[in-house]
């Protein structure tokens, strides 16, 4: 049974400790409660929740209380209906201030869930709360051992003598923070960059653009109009760049190129070389790429030669010039793409064919249009009903087969349907090859840089293919655009929007903040810093500087995720990871393996 | 879900519904009825006792009728906010006057039988409309044989038979007989891309249905799985990849085509009769499972919330956003993202997602001030 304290230490407090409210007397007084156990005593309270039934209809909650008390360090014990319910809260609390409580268990659920209302809860009892420690032996264990209910209690007392063996070497920590710098940092003066820094600049914050070319817009320059609204691009495009110029917020960095990056969420400090002007440092908080995307230039594929074969980007370019006069036009779709050597759909091209083979029926009298296509990708509702137009317009839309391509030759192009069943040779004045998106040439220098990764494409490679699309494994990097993959112009919008959401968390808190649960290099001696541990780590939180002994590595603790991936792979066993040192999990298997005793 | 359920600032109404909405950007008055679900939320934590008790089966809307729930109920196992609700159409007290036991076993006297729907008057800056799909009923699809064929289901029954939360524990269990389909055909553009119907391209189902006859092959190595499409529509990123692992590794069968009709052979088996368009050939074959890639549509209710809220609507029902602005509805204030805009995936979902998010802070937020230098 544990002892009780309370009337011994009654006395030497000065303090009144009920309801005495802790976040008023602020951080040196819970220092003090905690420290109200004698010196390096040790006393740990165990909660053991019932849930409901959901773990004492499956193993016996009480035995596994009872104990909990018999283990070593100890003090208190005690079984609850529900730990997470406003009682049991509370009961937490009272037993950290009665018995001078200076680590608590709770057996319960998952840290998913409850974790920090039970951290809350000891830090409310001036309790540190990295001092808690959590033991699940609901999903770990009642909900697994349905119908086996000695096992399942037995489990349930190996997991609560585990916790108790960690939580007794628990340390306090406090949370690690670091100020975020207010400005933002926009490779790409597309129509992704240009709307992602007007969208920080009116949050309010400054924002660099950077731009390789002379000029702002990207593609949409060389683009004739846009679908389905048929605005033209440019004129759209400049628009954005228009609000970008007279925007006070936002610098614009014209023919410039990122040359070295340096820092990490927060506090980045990015080398930019301008031709017109001298290299300068630009500080800033977060970096956004929105490098986007080339048309490939379809060279070897269906007679290209850019004069009767050409691309459609060089069509967009004669429609905006009224330079088109060829009235017998043939599209030849996937030139390029979704080919052995590049498998790749590029998900725009169907949409540009199709836009511009209703433009020239429309403007061009007696044009006739053939669209030679694999698979048309008018996903949605706009670009299905612009297919359905275009064929009530009397585009022909002639399927041809991967292994059966048409052939372009003297004025005419040969394909064989298999929709039709026909081969049929197509007289034309003018060849329109619909080939992909392609990433730009500088997308490997800046992911090189910036330390984040591309796709086998090199399209830039998202922390999450599906949940994250617009976020890096890395904090403070976002990526937009084509850059990422082929996108049209609405789908690029959202995105750039989206990215700049993301990146004006950080911005608007001023502050990162996250848990010590991060690497440390716990033996600096033993360090030689051989750079594995960066070469490793997905989140560039580390990297190896020189000292004055020698090149040694060191952790990025803000950036840092405690994935513990440079701690496994340091031969020298120089890094650890705070909160889950090795001592502490040590101490966790050999209580597991000495069993009851 | 778990992160927005926790997240410090979001209060989350489920089980309720926007009735009115008055006012304008900056300024909106929202009335919103929170359905009586005559248990307490503060109280219950999901424990599960009262649905262990309750005496009265209703089926399972969440797992498309598959299997029976009770008419106290949680609408998932992993539901946010994780608060039983009382099936008030099905429940015994309701019905008959007695009964209650749910409210005797809760240990968290959590029942409350006399909640009344709640009226709140909700004054917001902005609206974000993320209302999602429904799926298209193929009953009127006779040719089909969606209701009269048992082992003709839809793509949303399917995922609950595969699923290992599902009725079936993740086995594919056919519903005629019990017995493990291992030949499953998958018919694409069922009421999408069809002037009757939908005229839309639903966009999400070509890649779903590689994705359920890949799972197939995943729990059953036996099984052999034929997807009937028109234009193979793959478009996002590593898309063809996948349809090319789905060919390469699954052993999946595309078969470009549309399905004449389904019919039924004295097995129960349904015998799907297409036109093989590459070949020009019609040709049937006999599965033991056919799976309809049904239409998605905008979710029902929209047109309603449209007038509500006071914004526009495409033709097809999904609400109409601005050009050069994806997540700006016709209404200012107002925004949308996701499937309510038009067919999308999910990437696509997020990130309209984060930009109606970011319209909204550019809208209302004060302007965060930074001190410049």
């Amino acid at each position: 049974m544990s002892p009780e304290p309370e009337k011994e230490m009654k006395g030497k407090r000065d303090k009144p400790e009920k309801g005495s409210p802790v976040d008023r007397a602020g951080g040196e007084s819970r220092r003090q409660e905690v420290d109200a156990a004698p010196a390096g005593e040790i006393r740990i309270g165990a909660f053991i929740c019932n849930c409901g039934t959901n773990i004492a209809g499956f193993l016996d909650a009480k035995d596994v209380s009872d104990y909990a008390r018999m283990l070593p360090n100890v003090v208190f014990s005690r079984e609850n209906l529900f730990s997470c319910s406003e009682a049991g809260v509370t009961d937490i609390k009272n037993a950290i201030k009665e018995h001078k409580l200076n680590r608590v268990v709770v057996a319960a659920c998952t840290p998913r869930t409850h974790e920090p209302l039970f951290r809350a809860a000891c830090e409310e009892a001036g309790l540190n709360k990295f001092l808690f420690e959590f033991v699940n032996i609901r999903e770990h264990c009642s909900w697994v051992h349905k119908g086996e209910r000695d096992i399942a209690t037995q489990k349930a007392k190996d997991l609560v003598r585990m916790g108790v063996a960690r939580a007794t070497r628990l340390e306090p920590k406090e949370e690690i923070t670091t100020d975020v710098k207010r400005t933002a940092l926009v490779i790409g003066g597309g129509i992704s960059g240009l709307t992602c820094a007007l969208s920080l600049a009116r949050r309010g914050f400054m924002v660099t653009l950077v731009e390789r070319e002379k000029e702002l817009g990207g593609l949409l320059r060389y683009v004739n109009v846009l679908y389905p609204s048929g605005v033209s691009a440019g004129t759209f495009v400049a628009s954005r760049i228009k609000e970008v110029k007279k925007s006070s917020r936002i610098e614009v960095l014209t023919s410039s190129t990122v040359q070295n990056v340096k820092g990490y969420i927060g506090d980045y400090v990015v080398s930019v070389s301008s031709k017109d002007r001298k290299s300068r440092d630009v500080n800033c908080g977060v970096i956004v790429v929105a490098t986007g995307a080339n048309q490939l230039v379809p060279e070897g594929h269906f007679g290209y030669d850019g004069k009767k074969v050409v691309s459609q980007l060089q069509l967009e370019g004669m429609l905006r010039q009224g330079k088109l006069k060829s009235k017998r036009i043939v599209m030849i779709l996937c030139a390029g793409a979704r080919i052995r050597e590049r498998v790749y759909c590029s998900k725009i091209c169907c949409m540009t064919s199709i836009k511009n083979a209703t433009l020239i029926k429309k403007t061009v009298p007696g044009a006739s249009v053939h669209l030679l296509y694999r698979d048309l990708q008018c996903y949605g509702v706009a670009n299905e009903e612009a297919y359905l137009g275009a064929k009530a317009m009397g585009v022909r839309f002639v399927n041809y087969s991967l292994e059966n391509p048409p052939v372009v030759e003297n004025g005419r192009v040969r394909v064989s349907s298999p929709l039709s069943g026909r081969e049929m040779s197509i007289e034309t004045d003018l060849v329109v090859l619909a080939s992909p998106l392609v990433p730009r040439e500088g997308a490997e220098v800046v992911s090189r840089m910036l330390k984040v990764p591309l796709d086998e494409n090199k399209f830039f490679l998202e922390a999450h293919v599906k949940l994250r699309p617009m976020d890096f494994a890395t904090d403070g990097i976002y990526v937009c655009g084509t850059a990422h993959w082929p996108a049209s112009v609405s789908e690029s919008i959202s995105q750039a929007l989206g990215a700049a959401s993301h990146a004006s968390i950080p911005l608007t808190r001023g502050y990162v903040k996250v848990e010590p649960i991060v690497s440390e290099l716990v033996d600096e001696e033993a360090c030689r810093g051989c750079g594995m541990c960066a070469a490793v780590c997905p989140y560039g939180a580390v990297e190896i500087v020189e000292t004055d002994k020698g090149p040694k590595a060191r952790m990025i603790e803000v950036a840092c995720k405690g994935c513990g991936v440079c701690a496994a792979s340091c031969y020298k066993r120089a890094i650890g990871i705070s909160h889950y040192t090795d001592e502490q999990l040590d101490a966790q298997v050999r209580a597991y393996l000495k069993g009851d005793e | 879900m778990l992160d927005a359920g926790r997240h410090p600032n979001i209060e989350i109404l489920a089980y309720s519904e926007v009735e009115s909405v008055k006012g304008r950007a900056g300024a909106f008055t929202a009335k919103v009825r929170r359905k009586a679900r005559f248990i307490n939320e503060e109280l219950c934590n999901a424990c599960g006792d009262c649905m262990a008790k309750c005496p009265r089966k209703v089926p399972d809307d969440f797992d498309m009728h598959l299997r029976d729930r009770r008419a106290v109920y949680l609408y998932f196992a992993q539901g946010i906010p994780a608060v039983a609700t009382i099936d008030k159409d099905h429940c015994t007290y309701f019905e008959k006057g007695k009964c209650r036991l749910c409210e005797r076993v809760c240990q968290k006297e959590a029942v409350d039988f006399e909640q009344k729907d709640k009226i709140l008057n909700l004054s917001v800056d902005a609206i974000v409309v993320a209302t999602g799909l429904d799926v298209f009923d193929p009953t009127p699809m006779t040719q089909y044989g969606y209701g009269r064929i048992k082992n003709v289901i839809t793509g949303l029954e399917y995922e609950r038979l595969i699923n290992a939360t599902g009725p079936t524990g993740g086995h594919l269990y056919r519903p005629s007989d019990g017995t493990l389909a291992k030949k499953v055909a998958y018919i694409q553009c069922v009421g999408s891309r069809d002037l009757n119907y939908c005229k839309h391209c639903s966009s999400v189902c070509c890649m779903y249905a590689i994705k359920d006859a890949m799972l197939a092959r995943e729990h059953d190595v036996e099984a052999n799985s034929h997807i009937f499409h028109t234009d193979f529509r793959n478009v996002g990123k590593w898309f063809q990849e996948y349809e090319q692992k789905g060919k390469d590794l699954y052993g999946i069968n595309y078969v470009r085509g549309r399905v004449g009709e389904v019919q039924e052979d004295k097995d129960g088996n349904p015998v799907v009769w297409y036109e093989d368009t590459q070949k020009r050939e019609v040709k049937s074959l006999t599965f033991d499972l056919v799976v309809l890639s049904v239409a998605a549509m905008p979710a029902k209710g929209s047109e309603e919330l449209a007038k509500i809220l006071g914004i526009e609507l495409d033709d097809s029902g999904f609400v109409r956003v601005r050009a050069g602005e994806p997540a700006d509805t016709s209404r200012p204030g107002i925004f949308s993202c996701g499937f309510c805009n038009g067919p999308v995936d999910i990437p696509e979902s997020v990130s309209q997602a984060s930009a109606a998010a970011m319209r909204v802070a550019e809208t209302i937020l004060p302007q965060v001030k930074v001190a410049s230098g």
